[in-house]
């Protein structure tokens, strides 16, 4: 296969002397909308692995949708776009790249990816894919065959309650395919669904040889996968401290992690993006979309975030160490969707004075239209932006100099003016729309005065999708998983 | 003692799993993470979401890096792709949860976070305007 040489001697040229002491890890994506434009500031920065993160429990869902559309979708669209940024480095044995893009079809993101680097004129490289992720197909015998049941993982209804057919069926891999795939001579590793933070731990484990028994390591790996998987909410992004003065902030911070063989790992950025790697922007991203943190659950570790240690070196730098792990569960997290009926929304403005009451009124002379059509709604959602759309009943009676409102208790703010989001969920597609054409009328003939239409959307019905958690015995998944390679040639 | 915004305190980060959301409260020194930890109990937590969150709240603690977590059991009206809440993912609601005030001793009573100074976003308005037209 014309093989470059082996990974370890490629990893000398990107390394700037007497910095560096292990393999190089960039976030180079945090989902499904993230800018490609990332990958160029990582690249100049010398990276071993450009780790893009693309699947959100969202994203599986927009992906059924465009492979229902068109069964050779079902991946991200935009992976094309990544990889023509990325792939001169990667025929240059610069860096490799590692990416769960491949969604529901990895096996479509390949055949993709391999389209972009003949565009480009690249041969010479591997192209890897990781299958078995997808378990759509095997609902029945998994239903029988697991502890679970496929029960739900947090609410613990029975499979039995789970409302039509599942769209489709994903287990949460780990990064041993990964590091199959690396060890088999792939530059490129694309995935469908394996845990966010594990494409991250599978450069580290494969690097420095960790054991998959070797829990401290692994879950070292696990922490700054966690840390690199959402982008730029590592190094500023979506920051509750001083977000306003974080230096040239249009250029957006992505990633890089340094990890070294026993694990402790120095978390930076580009110096050329803006943002800022501190103890606080760190410790920011350490606890998002986690439960218990001395028990993180990854496929292939459980870790310990409270066992780590941060230290802020300034400069950008904040070295993570001390992480503890135990040994992994016998389970993977499964994660179904089912159709969940239709929605529509329809949005309206109104201006001092009485803006809140107006949009209430709207409100209700919508469902009352609605009923009079005889559009059948199973829930209705209304928000009131400008009073309480985001807050809810958090965003009502705030009191005291430090309060929100700034205002002494009792005293009532009227809103200078308030929009109306209503949302609602039909049983069908036709239904949705017809009831946002409701408000339509109220234009010229509704009693409150300045209704005010807001943009230029339409109404246009969107699919719901119910999302169902739930556990599978990794036995019955492993056997199935594949790594296919491919050579562009 | 007095009673204080949590906004002056803590910072924060909200996400979403399924239709679980989960806040992390960040205390800004030692002092305050003690007082978060004696008085942001789960049962004030969930008062103050109110209708928000249907289920129940649990709390873990993450002294590490002064650190409160909250997990919110029904809290994004059935989950992201399922939810007809603008906030399907539960982005607003660490913002949400700074609002509860609590009390603090006196040494903490006159604690305040700084506010925004957004001059250089004025700027580019500024020069972004007769480009646009206006």
């Amino acid at each position: 296969m014309g093989r470059a040489p082996p990974a370890r001697s490629r990893l000398a040229p990107t390394r700037r002397a007497g910095r560096v002491a292990g393999v190089r890890v960039a976030g180079g994506q945090g989902f499904y909308g993230d800018t490609p434009r990332a990958v160029e500031a990582l690249l100049a920065e010398g990276v071993d692995y450009l780790c893009l993160e693309a699947l959100a429990e969202l994203t599986l869902a927009i992906l059924q949708k465009d492979r229902q559309r068109d069964e050779a979708r079902g991946f991200t669209r935009d992976l094309p776009a990544y990889l023509a940024a990325a792939l001169p480095a990667v025929a240059a044995g610069r860096t490799k790249v590692i990416t769960n893009a491949g969604g529901i079809n990895p096996t479509g993101a390949a055949r993709a990816a391999v389209g972009v680097a003949r565009e480009l004129g690249i041969t010479g490289i591997t192209i890897a894919t990781v299958l078995g992720d997808d378990l759509t197909g095997r609902i029945d015998e998994l239903r029988d065959a697991t502890a679970s049941g496929l029960s739900h993982l947090d609410t613990r209804a029975p499979f039995a309650e789970l409302p039509g057919t599942p769209r489709f069926a994903s287990a949460y891999l780990g990064a041993r395919p990964i590091c199959d795939a690396l060890a088999a001579g792939a530059d490129i590793v694309i995935t469908g669904r394996v845990a966010d933070a594990a494409l991250f731990l599978a450069p580290a484990a494969y690097e420095h040889g960790w054991a998959w028994d070797d829990w401290d390591r692994l879950a070292a790996g696990i922490l700054v996968g966690h840390l690199l998987e959402c982008s730029g909410q590592v190094a500023g992004g979506n920051y509750s401290g001083d977000w306003w003065a974080l230096p040239h902030p249009w250029d957006l911070p992505y990633p890089i992690a340094e990890v070294e063989a026993d694990g402790t790992a120095v978390i930076t950025k580009p110096a050329s993006s803006g943002g800022r790697v501190s103890f606080d922007t760190v410790r920011h991203q350490l606890l998002y979309e986690v439960h218990d943190p001395r028990r993180y659950l990854a496929p292939d570790v459980v870790a310990d975030f409270t066992s780590a240690t941060f230290t802020d070196l300034g400069d950008d730098r904040v070295r993570v160490e001390g992480v503890r792990g135990a040994p992994a569960t016998p389970s993977y997290k499964m994660l179904l969707a089912h159709p969940a009926g239709w929605a529509g929304e329809a949005r309206a403005a109104f201006s001092w004075p009485d803006a809140h009451e107006k949009a209430k009124a709207t409100a209700a002379l919508l469902v009352k239209r609605v009923e009079m059509a005889g559009l059948a709604v199973d829930e209705w959602h209304f928000e009131y932006w400008g009073v309480d759309a985001l807050g809810g009943p958090t965003a009502r009676g705030a009191t005291g100099a430090s309060g929100a409102s700034g205002r002494s208790e009792g005293e009532q703010c009227e809103p200078p003016e308030v929009a109306l989001r209503a949302a609602w969920r039909c049983p069908d597609e036709r239904t949705a729309a017809l009831v946002g054409r409701e408000l339509v009328p109220f234009t010229l003939s509704a009693p409150m005065p300045g209704f005010t239409g807001m943009g230029r959307g339409g109404a246009r019905a969107t699919e719901l999708l119910g999302i169902w958690p739930t556990l599978v015995e990794r036995a019955l998944v492993d056997p199935h998983v594949r790594v296919h390679l491919e050579e562009v040639t | 003692m007095g009673r204080l915004s949590l906004r002056e305190l803590c910072g924060f980060r909200s996400g979403d799993k399924a239709d679980i959301a989960n806040v992390a409260l960040l205390a800004d020194d030692a002092e305050v993470y003690q007082v978060i930890v004696a008085e942001v109990t789960t049962e004030r937590v969930k008062a103050h979401f109110g209708s928000m969150v249907t289920g129940r709240v649990d709390r873990y603690e993450a002294p590490n890096v002064l650190a409160l977590n909250f997990v919110l059991h029904g809290a994004l009206g059935g989950g992201g792709p399922r939810s007809l809440r603008s906030d399907s993912l539960g982005k607003a609601l660490g913002g949400a949860l700074v609002r509860l005030e609590i009390d603090v001793p006196d040494a903490l009573v006159t604690r305040r976070r700084p506010r925004p100074d957004v001059a250089w976003a004025d700027a580019i308005l500024r020069d972004a305007s007769p480009r646009l037209g206006h």
